[in-house]
């Protein structure tokens, strides 16, 4: 009975899920270690991100650049590729979006959309080197993208200060107007005063596109062919450079799209010395959602549930905030690891059947 | 002109020493196989390990003492730590990337979460890091004294020795090349009577130990302050392996350059006569170059051939 319900949930499902266990155990383990109490860690923790719907509009906002750098992972993975710089790509896009927000003046719809486009742009131009170096002379991309991470690191580091400098403080960027915020009053209101923003439907309607790229599109095809195997793909008359391209492109644009969501949605301006971890947490995001859009949406939701929650924790509790940062890197680290979980089922299934 | 080298020379040094120790690191583990981009992650649990042991032990010893045994302990940590990243990629399979990013998220967050137990805010600071000492006699000399042999940091001889040892066991021992094997056709080297797992598992841990060794160093002579973060060295020493092709000397001449031109970059608002060199060029310089060389070397890389491929036995 039980073998049966275990063999028609997909295997990656259960990787997942037993990645975020062992995941919220180690995270536990630590709550122990440091002489806390984790059942009432975890209580705080969760009624952190939902006990009403202020709260839970933050949890939603907090999950919004989350779904989109895990998209654009996820998107480059089923290509084959590892986008390591969604953050870089992110902080490019977000740098655009706040150039644009703070510079133009036109009305709301027009100036957020012209925003969102930079920021798509903006990551796509950060995206497509690794891809063409990758595409042209071989060069690994987590190596290039790497490099690209810090030098949007470093261009926007000294950019900010020089053309967006805010008024008292050398490190941030000036505030941008209410007009230019991806964040809408309905909105707001709908959500008690939550900072939940429009963020959240582009990393929505992003997820719906790229699913359909992916699952009905001879693009889609065509990349995931090259992901299975490239030389396969080549011999049956795909351009695998094309496509390489194509995809750290579209990795690039969403990671740049995230940064719209974090930087003009989320937050109102752009500081200066901080790779967003969003980039990075995409990978988790991705390995979690097993690389699949609806995957992506669900994990997303977890890891913001788990960031907006760690202050209140923090509040109420001594664990520090830092415990949910710990506990997405164990998770990446177990689902990095999931052969251990994959032999660990086969051999519980083999063991029921010997049975 | 002569004033303004002497002044930045001793700066250029010391922010060269931690990327070299790490980088030698990275090229211990890159050779074998294994792509450790843990190396900022590694950095920072040593710098971590090295604030903790000062910290507790400055009240009741020396200084100076309690400086060298935090240098242990940031080895040391930084030598367990990276057992996380030998066991995933070296008995699972892992994705190596994927391990090392786990490496690096795991030891942002988990050091600050463990230093606010301690502390409260989250920074370490220590009492003072170490001195800079002249050299007897070698001091003295024209020119060179006055760059190489003044005002030196302890731990700048001896990541060079180190670096010295480290480049004859690579090249003229028997487990350097069986680790240079094992990184260009582990099957071949299996077949040859090398234990594969072994050799990477060795590479793996000197990589960690030296990145800790690296983020000790980088608390004790510039940063002085545990804060959750090397601010991307540990990704810089990787861009130095790169561009010193694992070599050796390689990377000892291209950590050299990046830490001159960082130096460079963070003094050029107070000093006029780098003020037309804009910072950000000098800052984006070692990435851009190392992208170049990427492209340049594309051809004739020297990169290990089975570098971040698992090493599986029974596979042809």
């Amino acid at each position: 009975m039980k073998l049966s319900i275990l063999n028609k949930i997909p295997k990656s499902l259960i990787v997942s899920l037993l990645a975020v266990v062992f995941g919220l155990l180690a995270g536990a383990l630590f709550m122990l270690f440091t002489g806390n109490n984790p059942f009432e860690g975890y209580t705080y923790l969760i009624r952190g991100g939902t006990m009403n719907i202020e709260r839970l509009g933050n949890t939603l906002a907090t999950a919004s650049p989350l779904i989109l750098t895990g998209l654009s992972v996820a998107f480059a993975f089923r290509t084959g590729l590892f986008n390591i710089g969604a953050s870089g790509q992110m902080l490019f896009g977000g740098f655009c979006a706040t150039a644009v927000a703070l510079t133009l003046s036109a009305p709301k719809p027009i100036l957020l959309l012209i925003s969102v486009i930079a920021a798509g742009i903006g990551g796509a131009l950060w995206g497509v080197v690794p891809g063409l170096l990758k595409s042209k002379f071989n060069v690994h991309e987590v190596v290039s993208s790497i490099m690209m991470n810090w030098i949007a690191y470093w261009v926007i580091y000294y950019a900010v200060p020089t053309y967006l400098k805010g008024a008292f403080l050398e490190t941030e960027s000036k505030k941008i107007s209410h007009e230019a915020s991806l964040r809408v009053d309905w909105l707001t209101n709908l959500f008690d005063g939550s900072y939940i923003n429009l963020g959240l439907f582009i990393g929505i309607i992003s997820v719906i596109v790229i699913a359909f790229i992916l699952n009905k599109t001879v693009l889609g095809y065509e990349l995931k062919s090259v992901g299975f195997n490239r030389y396969a793909a080549e011999y049956a008359g795909i351009s695998v450079n094309k496509n390489i391209v194509l995809a750290m492109m579209i990795s690039g644009a969403l990671a740049g799209l995230a940064g719209a969501a974090l930087y003009i949605g989320n937050a109102s301006n752009i500081q200066i010395g901080i790779l967003p971890p969003q980039g990075f947490d995409g990978i988790a995001v991705s390995l979690l959602g097993s690389n699949t859009p609806i995957g992506v949406l669900a994990a997303a939701i977890f890891f913001g549930l788990l960031y907006s929650g760690k202050g209140f924790m923090n509040a109420m509790t001594n664990i520090p905030p830092e415990i949910a940062d710990t506990i997405i890197a164990t998770i990446i680290y177990f689902a990095a690891t999931s052969v251990l979980i994959e032999k660990g089922l086969d051999r519980l299934k083999k063991k029921r059947r010997g049975n | 002109m002569w004033t303004l080298i002497a002044q930045i020379f001793p700066y250029a040094i010391a922010f060269t020493i931690p990327l070299l120790i790490t980088a030698l690191g990275g090229l211990f583990s890159e050779r074998s196989g294994v792509v450790n981009i843990g190396l900022e992650g590694l950095m920072v649990v040593g710098s971590f390990s090295a604030a903790m042991v000062i910290y507790s032990l400055q009240p009741t010893m020396s200084i100076d003492i309690a400086v060298w045994i935090g240098l242990l302990a940031a080895a040391l940590a930084g030598g367990l730590f990276s057992l996380l990243h030998a066991f995933a990629s070296i008995n699972l399979n892992a994705n190596q990337v994927i391990s090392g990013t786990a490496i690096n998220m795991m030891a942002g967050a988990l050091t600050v979460f463990l230093a606010r137990n301690v502390t409260g805010s989250g920074n370490i600071p220590i009492v003072r890091g170490l001195i800079r000492r002249n050299i007897p006699v070698l001091s003295e000399i024209p020119i060179i004294g006055r760059l190489f042999f003044t005002g030196t940091y302890a731990t700048t001889w001896l990541v060079l020795v180190i670096l010295f040892i480290g480049w004859f066991v690579i090249y003229k021992t028997s487990y350097g090349l069986r680790l240079r094997a094992c990184g260009e056709h582990p099957h071949a080297a299996d077949s040859a009577g090398v234990n594969v797992y072994k050799t990477r598992y060795i590479a793996v841990i000197i990589s960690g130990a030296f990145s800790g060794l690296g983020g000790g160093i980088l608390l004790v002579t510039i940063a002085g302050e545990f804060t959750g973060s090397v601010a991307g060295l540990g990704f810089l020493a990787l861009a130095s392996l790169i561009f010193g092709q694992w070599k050796p000397l390689g990377i000892l001449g291209a950590t050299a350059f990046f830490g001159i031109a960082s130096t460079i970059a963070n003094v050029s608002s107070v000093i006029p006569m780098l003020q037309v060199i804009p910072g950000v060029l000098l800052k984006v310089f070692p990435y851009v170059v190392t992208l170049i060389a990427l492209v340049a070397f594309s051809k004739s890389s020297q990169a290990p051939k089975a570098a971040g491929e698992p090493y599986e036995k029974g596979k042809r």
